[in-house]
């Protein structure tokens, strides 16, 4: 039985027609409402269902790594370890200290969740399958990421407590320094569309030459692009080896401390949620988004290639917190503000050289070779000025 | 539509006004920060029901995302977690009234001033295409100089952190307890 | 080359990611309670008394075989003091046939006994040796944890089980012992049966009987 072509637009746009069915219940002026509130729901319902499976997915693979077995008690291999864990946190107490700001850190939680699903919005899950097509849509999403910077700070500060304070003081240190390369680095894909709007991005990354894609991360400033901005995405959602902020060798939990029961689980849901959103950007902005990786395997949905792509994201984000061990402050800050932001700089000249240079062979040839030669250089200079020798303190000479 | 505005705009500016009124009223100096981030976000709600997407959106990334952060980090290094502090009664609390009603008066017959008197035509498209072109051509002698003050912003920063060099030759500490 | 490490690292966990799944020295996990290893001869958790007789003891009377003589050396020279020693009125035969007094009441709290095995090394019987049971949980916190002497009486072929050179190490010594016992009661007896035989031997030409140390 040969299946037809019009049955994989089908499937590709299956979401759509369901949209559109049930809003067809509904009278005329209140469809696009209806639309939208179907498009939360599913928004709301699938990423925190997501959520749950990563926390399975991330205790069994690093326990996998770490030559030991994850959680495989409740349910088959495990499983079912989310619900365990979310009738965990609904059922402890809920201690706030007495001395706390007991507003903000109520407030702190809210504000990081409904920044978070902000972000959502803006994001093309699949063909013609994103919930606000905005003009400035890459622009809406780095104003909303700036905002959990704000919502961490009230979290350390509520607590009254010496170590969620300086956890956050860390945590805010470190987004503030990491945001300037993660939006350069998010640059080069924008110039070379020519607009800021994420749909555009993903529909100029669908074209196919014979068999291979337009995806940007295929080409020399694109790599060095998607490189840099996965780094900056790691050290923005204080993901390993870049939590130092909630090291809980450092600072008991950094600016959760204080925090019990379902507000952890919320800060928790908040920061995965987070790391999903910016590796769902990622994909937008360099991985083609919702396209097909070879132009044979274009039958199946879109929406399928952008959550496998999402699945791959974070398996290898999962890889990279089993390897790598934590980077101090002072390492952490050097890295952005030394090697990050001059190769993000220089990215930005390669991706307008590869524009103006024309067709062709040459481009690549420069392109790449400016950023290999930089990129060795600047690794050879930094390395060079460490100094590893007996310690100085500031203030104790 | 309320005295000719739209219940949105009356919401929005509700809350930027009570934004603005807490952080001038409150007495913990953290709420006041938190609560003028809630009149920046009032601010940028405005700016896109005016459809000027840009300007919002960048009200959103650099005022609450960083100028907000840049006043809570000034109270946290000058203050600490401390106490919050009750504020003095202000001997010279007239003289502050009449300052502030002048200035609103100003801005008020500014603003009104510049009311179209006609039916407002359909606001203009502009694109970010637009305002980057207009940012190129027309407006690049003040995009160079905010670029030359960040960086002389950024140089002063960095100076005024740099930990002090020790002299190697003489003993003397600066700013250490010998 | 900067960095390289980073790479190398990556390579690294995922060799022991995919290695948990085939091989068994990447992944050494021990899903406890339903798998066990076997605890090696050294192993030493709580003392029991050793008897020599049967394994099922169901109608055996354990005390029969029982080594222990209740000379009281290891209650005092426990630590923390947790062996509580009543001797007994009566004697009964050891496995050399000389009768001795027996514990009527033996009673160790194994949650005062830190297993430190000192009883063990001033036993001069062989009586008391450290079993292996670690899974000795109980809801009754002071008399599931108090063990008496028919608890604690477990039989010599137990002792091989749990450590089995040391037991064999015991055995032969006993074994010497009932031997060297055996000879000395064979020439007391015999000249026991001389001494009868010829009495007008003179009594300076009878030497006195030999001595016998006390204990085995």
């Amino acid at each position: 039985m040969k299946i037809s072509s019009a049955f994989w637009t089908n499937l590709d746009q299956v979401f759509v027609l369901l949209q559109h069915w049930i809003e067809g219940f509904f009278p005329q002026w209140l469809q696009p409402a209806i639309g939208t509130v179907l498009a939360v729901v599913a928004i709301v319902a699938a990423f925190p269902g997501i959520f749950a499976l990563t926390t399975v997915l991330e205790r069994k693979g690093l326990g996998r790594i770490q030559n030991r077995l994850g959680p495989n008690r409740v349910g088959p291999l495990g499983i079912l370890q989310p619900i365990a864990d979310g009738i965990k946190s609904l059922t402890k107490e809920d201690i706030v200290p007495l001395t706390a700001d007991a507003a903000v850190h109520f407030l702190a939680p809210v504000v990081l969740v409904i920044a978070v699903f902000l972000g959502f919005a803006v994001l093309p899950v699949g063909r013609n399958m994103v919930l606000v097509n905005l003009d400035a849509g890459l622009l809406f999403f780095f104003a909303i990421g700036a905002s959990t910077e704000l919502s961490i700070f009230m979290a350390g500060w509520s607590s009254r407590n010496k170590y969620s304070l300086l956890g956050a003081m860390r945590a805010v240190a470190q987004m503030i320094s990491y945001e300037v390369p993660l939006l350069l680095s998010s640059v080069v894909a924008v110039m070379i569309t020519g607009s800021l709007s994420t749909v555009k991005i993903v529909e100029a990354q669908s074209g196919f030459t014979g068999i291979l894609p337009h995806w940007y991360v295929f080409t020399p400033w694109g790599f060095a692009g998607f490189v840099l901005f996965v780094i900056a995405a790691l050290a923005e959602t204080n993901r390993s080896p870049f939590d130092l902020p909630e090291g809980e060798s450092e600072l008991v939990a950094g600016y959760f401390t204080e925090y019990s029961g379902f507000k952890f689980a919320l800060f928790f849901l908040g920061e995965y949620l987070a790391m999903f959103s910016i590796a769902g950007f990622a994909i937008t902005l360099f991985l083609g988004g919702w396209g097909a990786p070879l132009s044979i395997l274009g039958f199946i949905p879109s929406w399928a290639w952008f959550f496998a792509k999402l699945l791959a994201g974070i398996l290898f984000f999962i890889w990279l917190r089993g390897t790598l061990p934590r980077l101090r402050q002072d390492q952490l800050m050097n890295f952005a503000w030394k090697f990050m932001l001059p190769m993000s700089l220089l990215n930005l000249l390669v991706a307008g050289a590869w524009r103006f240079l024309g067709d062709g062979w040459s481009r690549w040839v420069v392109c790449s070779a400016v950023l290999l030669v930089a990129y060795v250089l600047l690794g050879r200079v930094l390395m060079h000025h460490q100094h590893l020798g007996a310690r100085s303190y500031r203030y104790a000479e | 539509m309320i005295f000719g505005l739209s219940i949105i705009f009356i919401l929005t500016s509700i809350l930027t006004v009570a934004g603005a009124l807490a952080a001038a009223l409150l007495k913990n100096l953290v709420h006041c920060a938190l609560s003028l981030t809630v009149t920046f976000a009032g601010l940028a709600l405005l700016y896109l029901q005016l459809d000027a997407q840009f300007a919002g959106f960048s009200q959103i990334l650099v005022y609450i995302g960083a100028v907000a952060i840049l006043v809570v980090f000034a109270i946290l290094l000058t203050r600490g977690s401390g106490i919050p502090e009750y504020r003095n009664f202000s001997t010279s609390w007239f003289a502050g009234l009449a300052i502030a009603a002048g200035i609103f008066a100003l801005l008020a017959w500014a603003v009104l001033k510049s009311l179209p008197t006609s039916v407002a035509s359909a606001a203009p498209q502009v694109t970010v295409q637009q305002i980057g072109l207009a940012l190129m051509s027309s407006y690049v002698l003040p995009l160079e100089i905010v670029a030359v003050l960040l960086t002389v912003a950024l140089i002063g920063a960095v100076i005024v952190a740099m930990p002090e060099s020790r002299d190697p030759k003489s003993n003397s500490t600066q700013g250490g307890a010998e | 080359m900067l960095g390289e490490g980073i790479l190398k690292g990556l390579g690294e966990t995922a060799k022991n990611f995919v290695g948990s799944f085939v091989s068994k020295d990447r992944l050494t996990t021990v899903q406890y309670p339903e798998e066990r290893i076997a605890p090696i001869e050294n192993t030493r958790d709580f003392p029991f008394l050793v008897y020599d007789g049967p394994d099922d003891a169901d109608g055996y009377d354990k005390l029969a075989g029982l080594r222990c003589v209740a000379c009281q050396i290891c209650e005092k020279e426990c630590p923390p003091k947790c062996i509580y020693i009543v001797k007994s009125t009566d004697k009964k035969p050891d496995f050399v046939g000389k009768p001795q007094i027996y514990p009527a009441r033996f009673d160790i709290d194994i949650s005062v006994c830190m297993s430190c095995q000192i009883c063990v090394e001033v036993c001069p019987f062989e009586a008391i040796k450290m079993d292996t049971e670690f899974e000795l949980s109980t809801t009754d916190r002071f008399g599931g944890l108090l063990f008496d002497r028919d608890h604690l009486s477990r039989s010599n072929q137990h002792y091989h089980k749990i450590h089995p050179t040391e037991a064999t190490e015991v055995d032969a010594r006993l074994a010497e012992e009932k031997i060297k016992a055996d000879a000395k009661a064979k020439a007391a007896a015999a000249a026991a049966a001389a001494k009868a035989a010829s009495p007008v031997a003179a009594p300076p030409a009878v030497k006195p009987a030999p001595v016998k140390e006390p204990g085995a």
